[in-house]
């Protein structure tokens, strides 16, 4: 009765979000409050709907149920809880339902917390939201059904991939849906804005908190992911331009941009259209992500739930969503006002300029992940385009945006002072390119690389110190004067100020470990060892354990250095009984900010002796690469906690006529 | 069915870094490290987007082997890459070509910036210079600003 009850729970939540659409799109034409107010009860309505449906499929994995033929296919009675749980999001369907659930969550948060929205901007934008649950619980509905039964129950699931058995993957999924949903909400307040015909300041700081909050839930999102593959995958890569990353990375990429063009038409009405484009193309990118993870048209190292035929379907629904949204800005946005003037110093041209290159960043992802596809279809002729093509296009446009960045806070709206902002930052110039020199006599192999790479890290970090420091006006007035400015400053600067550094110390750690990583590889009999970088690595022995659904060959291994014993790492290599599969454990050793990185291979036979395939990898500053986003989405979180977000801007009096 | 088929695919990313394996390995070090440097150029044409390097699956074996013995008899880069293509295509290279073909792909990032900042320009070009108050404007303001005072 369960599966039957949450899959009628889908339906009316689908029904809930026809009524939200219809509802709200009559409250707006009628103006009337009554239905505005019943449009917004059916948006709660539907979320109620569709959460309950939610769990009911969590229910279902939890207790094994194994005649729900999505939890016979990605279950097992032996798995752990976590993963039980995890389950639910795991395949296709479930990771679908989990798409409706964030929406229809976005829907009535908007319902319960827009209340200082103009009434009419808030109906169309309900029923806009409505419109995008309606086509997203339709196709869950009609096309991938989570609760369909299976006709004889099997007695054993077919259990999860391993490799997704992982606790940071297990929440990596319901992060990552946060943010992609969450621009749906930035879709349809731009919808709104577009059928309003005004675009203003209010509209950009109602836009803003959203926009923050999916910002830093994609960033979470995609750091689990990118820590996910550095320790699991077995190889200590984070990053390997492959479509299903990029695919949640260009809506980051475009949400970035839209944070900093919001800023603008907050605070000098100007960049009005492209502030709105960016809110169309946020949600477009993140339901082109969808259809690129779902429907395989694009091979990838980490596709799973694969479906071509429903991908169609997806395509589909991008194609009429954007589309739609699409033609209307045409048509409507030639009305939307130019704004105020600057000057080409300014920080309107400085944000101006990060949107420039952002959008050619996102426009290289986008090249690069589609190219092959068309390629193909035009001339059949198959290319790959892997990390060397992004290495050279979008690294150097990112560099160009990270050296302008500091410089852009310590502008000033409408007409900038050059030289000033050159005698602020100069100590940070200097600061970077000590830095660039250290590196380039320490780093190997890639020097160069490793040099500006540090360079660049430590501008960006020394340039976000100066603004502090311009900001608090520290060295000019007594300390506690600037310690007094420092407490006063607004969340958002600091918001501002924690993104710019955590960008800063991304790059450190990216560059360091890319150009200083170090890796060595050996068959060991016990005892015998290996070396690599300053660390001394001995097989000391190999033990069979048993895990709760898996067997594995533990290994202990003492890394020295210099004689002395610094970690004891116990690397796995297990054997998933379910299906049959191998993954290695890797084991991490903390070296303050860098990683000694130890990974058990295949057991040989090596004329008699049994020898392991050990290999062995050192990390400089691996930590920063992740604790970098960390910062970033830390960031996001302070300016959204502004209370200057919650007062929202004074509404416009009416002008009498 | 399509789950054990997506296992199977998947079993290709489990134990990587397989270039690594001191089996395989060049005696002298220069030589193994210029082929470890083109086994990252290099597409495992059965797996799921991996470079040679990375990939365990034995056909990723095979070209290592084959591009460590052209690197062994001295063959430059160009060779070796023509040898590949000739065989399996342009898909084997993980780096497009500069060709024709490909253009929209490398001039595009560039093209986009060189439209942003042409937009920029005209922006920064069109806009009116700032105007003078007209006598009328600065008498009110002047009137203002003196109401504003105790």
């Amino acid at each position: 009765m369960m599966a039957e009850f949450g899959a009628f729970a889908l339906m009316l939540g689908l029904a809930c979000a026809i009524a939200q659409t219809g509802l709200s799109i009559a409250a707006r034409v009628r103006r009337s409050s009554v239905l505005a107010a019943a449009g917004e009860g059916a948006a709660l309505a539907s979320f109620a709907s569709v959460a309950i449906s939610f769990a009911v499929l969590m229910h279902g994995f939890v207790v094994s149920d194994f005649s729900i033929a999505n939890v016979a296919a990605n279950s097992h009675t032996e798995k752990p809880l976590l993963y039980r749980v995890a389950g639910t999001w795991g395949s296709h369907e479930g990771s679908i339902l989990l798409w409706d659930l964030a929406l229809t969550a976005y829907g009535a948060a908007m319902a319960l917390f827009g209340r200082s929205l103009p009434r009419s901007l808030k109906a169309v934008a309900v029923a806009t939201q409505g419109a995008l649950g309606t086509v997203f619980l339709a196709y869950t509905v009609f096309a991938s059904n989570p609760l369909a039964r299976l006709a004889q129950a099997p007695v054993e699931g077919r259990s999860l991939n391993p490799l997704l058995q992982d606790p940071a993957l297990a929440v990596h999924p319901p992060f990552l849906y946060s943010g992609y949903v969450g621009m749906s909400v930035i879709f349809s307040l731009a919808v709104a804005a577009l059928v309003e015909g005004r675009v203003d300041a209010a509209w950009a700081r109602w836009v803003r908190p959203w926009a923050l909050a999916a910002w830093s839930l994609l960033t979470i999102g995609i750091t689990l992911g990118a820590f996910w593959a550095y320790y699991e995958l077995g190889w200590g890569g984070w990053w390997f331009w492959d479509p299903v990353e990029n695919a949640s990375f260009m809506p980051w990429l475009v949400t970035t941009a839209l944070l900093h063009s919001a800023i603008v038409t907050e605070k000098r009405g100007a960049l009005a259209g492209w502030t709105v484009f960016l809110g169309l193309a946020a949600f477009s990118f993140s339901m082109l992500g969808a259809f690129l993870v779902r429907s395989g048209v694009l091979t990838s190292v980490h596709a799973f739930a694969v479906d071509p035929r429903r991908g169609v379907l997806l395509l589909m629904i991008l194609g009429v969503t954007s589309g739609a949204a699409f033609s209307l800005f045409a048509w409507r946005a030639p009305k939307l006002g130019q704004g105020g003037v600057f000057a080409p110093v300014s920080r309107e041209s400085a944000l101006v300029l990060n949107n420039i290159l952002l959008a050619a960043a996102t426009a290289t992802v986008l090249l690069g992940t589609l190219y092959p596809l068309i390629r193909e279809a035009l001339t059949g002729e198959a290319i790959s385009v892997g990390p060397p093509y992004f290495n050279l296009t979008f690294t150097p446009l990112m560099a160009a945006l990270i050296l302008v960045l500091p410089a852009g806070p310590l502008l000033s709206w409408k007409r900038g002072d050059a030289v000033g902002v050159a005698q602020r930052l100069w100590a940070a110039a200097a600061v970077a390119l000590l830095a660039g020199l250290a590196a380039y006599a320490i780093v190997s192999p890639r020097k160069a690389f490793g040099a500006l790479g540090l360079m660049l890290g430590a501008w960006l970090i020394a340039g976000a110190v100066a603004e502090l420091v311009e900001r608090t006006r520290a060295f000019r007035v007594s300390a506690a004067e600037s310690w007094r400015r420092l407490t006063g400053l607004p969340r958002g600067a600091w918001g501002m100020t924690f993104a710019h550094l955590g960008l800063g110390v991304f790059v450190l750690g990216a560059c360091f470990e890319t150009g200083w990583r170090a890796e060595a590889a050996e068959t060991l009999p016990l005892g015998g060892s290996l070396d690599v970088g300053a660390y001394h690595l001995t097989l000391d022995s190999v033990t069979a354990v048993e895990g709760p659904n898996y067997d594995a060959d533990r290994g202990l291994i003492v890394a020295t250095r210099n004689g002395k014993p610094v970690c004891r790492a116990e690397p796995e290599r297990r054997l998933y009984l379910a299906n049959a599969q191998t993954t290695s454990e890797v084991a991490i050793c903390d070296r303050g900010p860098s990683h000694l990185y130890i990974v058990l291979g295949e057991k040989r036979n090596a004329g008699g002796v049994p020898v392991w395939l050990v290999r062995a990898y050192w990390n400089p500053w691996a930590v920063l690469i992740f604790l970098g986003p960390v910062i970033m989405a830390l960031g996001g979180l302070i300016s959204l906690s502004d209370r200057r977000l919650r007062l929202g801007v004074p509404r416009r009096r009416e002008q009498p006529a | 069915m399509r789950l054990p088929a997506l296992l199977a695919a998947l079993a290709g990313v489990l134990c990587i870094a397989a270039a690594a394996d001191p089996a395989e390995r060049l005696p002298d070090p220069a030589q193994e490290a210029h082929a470890r440097a083109l086994f990252r150029d290099v597409r495992c044409l059965v797996c799921q987007n991996e470079s040679i390097d990375d990939s365990e699956a034995p056909l990723a074996g095979d070209l290592r082997g084959i591009i460590r013995e052209q690197v062994k008899a001295g063959k430059s880069d160009a060779q070796i890459k023509g040898y590949l293509t000739d065989r399996y295509g342009q898909f084997v290279l993980m780096k497009p070509t500069f060709d024709p073909g490909n253009l929209a792909l490398w001039a595009g990032p560039f093209l986009v910036v060189a439209f942003g900042l042409f937009l920029l320009l005209g922006r920064l070009r069109n806009r009116q210079p700032d105007v003078e108050l007209s006598k009328a404007e600065a008498d009110r303001l002047e009137r203002l600003s003196r109401e504003g005072r105790p």
